[in-house]
């Protein structure tokens, strides 16, 4: 009468330990293949958005568009500080590169993840905004659509959870 | 009379004011050069008639103002509803603290104009109400959360004090004072371009207040739902419609929901303008109350 509910609970606890043991496995994954991941949620490349690529003008239109996404940066008082002692033509390669991968584009995005680049910047949620609205301005200019940038948009925002620290 | 006057001079005062300072800043075009107004243009929402953030006929969850987490918002507001036989204008502001909690404050004053002497209150006569909300955030994004399907909830309070208390209860209403207690949910689909909003509203409120709370017919709270859907034109205009259902507690009149269809354009942080069909359906001895509903805000 005992026995089936005491293989029950023996095969349940063989799977609990199994599932905690592959748990504990995970940190020791090499580390490349965790930094692939992270670098895949810095720039998740989606095939939905292919059609969207060329409303963005391909690869040159997103280096114009990246292009005056900094100047306005630097303009913005409210961003200036954090762009005004980097190396801004690195981060604007970074930028074109992972907007291409997110709009599907032949591209590879190889910078650092977005919890690496911005540790310790204190960025705020103003701050985040602040440089969504710059880089609206900049896609404006360029003529992107509204909705286009919207997809790209929606893309990027969750990446607050990872850049905002304050 | 005389207090009402000098509300209203003080208000319109302070929306003068506030017209000038948004202008000042109007003229600096899009340069953004201050530390306030952190959110994004037009997710603040626009000023609901009970005075909260929302659509023009509900409150959403967001927290007026464009204050972020460490920032103070605010505005003012003043809208007008011209129906075929009444109309109604409302001022009212807010503040919003740290995209956490909203106080706001609103006078309703819905005018009866011919409706009135036909009822033998007078031509023109007025019901006031003061409407006195605070509205907390309980979690969620709903502008930046773009990768969940969460929404942002906020729960809140509309205490609402009507002026005729001999009126709304000869009419069959139980109490001149009323509080609405609601739930909202609200959520913008940055990629469609839509945001959404579902609220649900625990009230006794006869036509919003204006006649009374409670009624002959029914005097317990009822649970009413409330919708908005907006779609994103561009940064700066939405367009939209909305939907408020309504109890029906009183003998004397039936009341019917609410929908409108509206037009929202910021052309700044620091004003936006409001354009809406409204039909608010049967109210007292008048049917098919169908007109516009116009409403401008000022703030930061
Ligand atoms: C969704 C929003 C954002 C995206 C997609 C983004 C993207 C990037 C990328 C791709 C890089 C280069 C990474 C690398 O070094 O390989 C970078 C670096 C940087 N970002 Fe962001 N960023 C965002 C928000 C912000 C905000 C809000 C600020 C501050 C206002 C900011 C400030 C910086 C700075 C200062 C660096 C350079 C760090 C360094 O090299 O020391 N970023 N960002």
């Amino acid at each position: 009468m005992q026995t089936p509910y005491l293989k029950t609970a023996l095969v349940a606890c063989g799977c609990l330990l199994a599932l905690s043991l592959h748990a504990q496995q995970m940190p020791g994954q090499t580390s490349s293949a965790m930094q692939a991941r992270q670098m895949a949620a810095s720039a998740p490349r989606d095939p939905a958005l292919k059609p969207y690529f060329a409303e963005f003008g391909g690869k040159p239109g997103l280096k114009a568009i990246v292009n005056d996404f900094m100047i306005n940066l630097m303009a913005d008082p409210r961003t200036h500080p954090f762009f005004a002692r980097v190396d801004r033509e690195r981060i604007k390669r970074e930028l074109v590169d992972q907007f291409c991968v997110i709009l599907d584009g032949p591209c590879t995005y190889t910078g650092a993840s977005m919890a690496e680049a911005h540790r310790g910047l204190g960025i705020t949620r103003a701050d985040f905004n602040a440089l969504v609205e710059d880089l609206q301005k900049a896609m404006t200019k360029h003529d992107v659509p509204f909705h286009a940038q919207n997809r790209l948009l929606a893309k990027l925002a969750p990446m607050h959870k990872v850049i905002i620290e304050k | 009379m005389h207090t009402f006057r000098t509300n209203r001079t003080a208000l319109c005062a302070a929306l003068l004011l506030a017209g000038f300072f948004s202008a000042g800043s109007t003229l600096a075009a899009d340069t953004p050069a201050t530390n306030t107004g952190g959110k994004l243009l037009l997710t603040g929402g626009v000023s609901e008639i009970g005075g909260a953030a929302g659509g023009g006929l509900t409150p959403w969850a967001v927290i007026g103002g464009y204050g972020t987490n460490d920032q103070i918002g605010a505005n003012a507001f003043y809208t007008r509803v011209q129906l075929p036989d009444y109309h109604m204008d409302v001022a009212g502001a807010l503040i919003g603290f740290y995209n956490r909690v909203e106080f706001s404050v609103a006078q309703q004053r819905f005018n009866t104009e011919k409706v009135g002497g036909l009822l033998g209150l007078g031509n023109g006569f007025t019901f006031r109400q003061n409407v006195y909300g605070i509205k907390v955030r309980l979690f969620g994004d709903a502008v930046l959360d773009q990768d969940s399907w969460i929404p942002q909830v906020s729960v809140g309070i509309q205490h609402k004090q009507n002026n005729q208390e001999a009126i709304v209860k000869f009419v069959g209403a139980k109490s001149a004072t009323g509080n609405d207690y609601y739930i909202s949910a609200t959520k913008l689909y940055l990629a469609q371009s839509l945001l959404a909003n579902v609220t649900v509203r625990f009230t006794k409120a006869n036509q919003i207040g204006i006649l009374g709370f409670g009624g002959d017919k029914h005097n317990a709270y009822q649970a009413e739902f409330e919708g908005s859907l907006a779609y994103l034109l561009s940064r700066k205009i939405a367009i939209g419609a909305e939907y408020r259902q309504k109890p029906n507690n009183l003998g004397i009149a039936r009341e019917d929901n609410w929908y409108d269809a509206f037009i929202a354009w910021a052309p700044t942080k620091h004003v936006s303008f409001t354009l809406a069909y409204a039909n608010l359906g049967n109210i007292v001895i008048k049917n098919h109350q169908r007109g516009v509903y116009a409403s401008v805000q000022v703030g930061f």
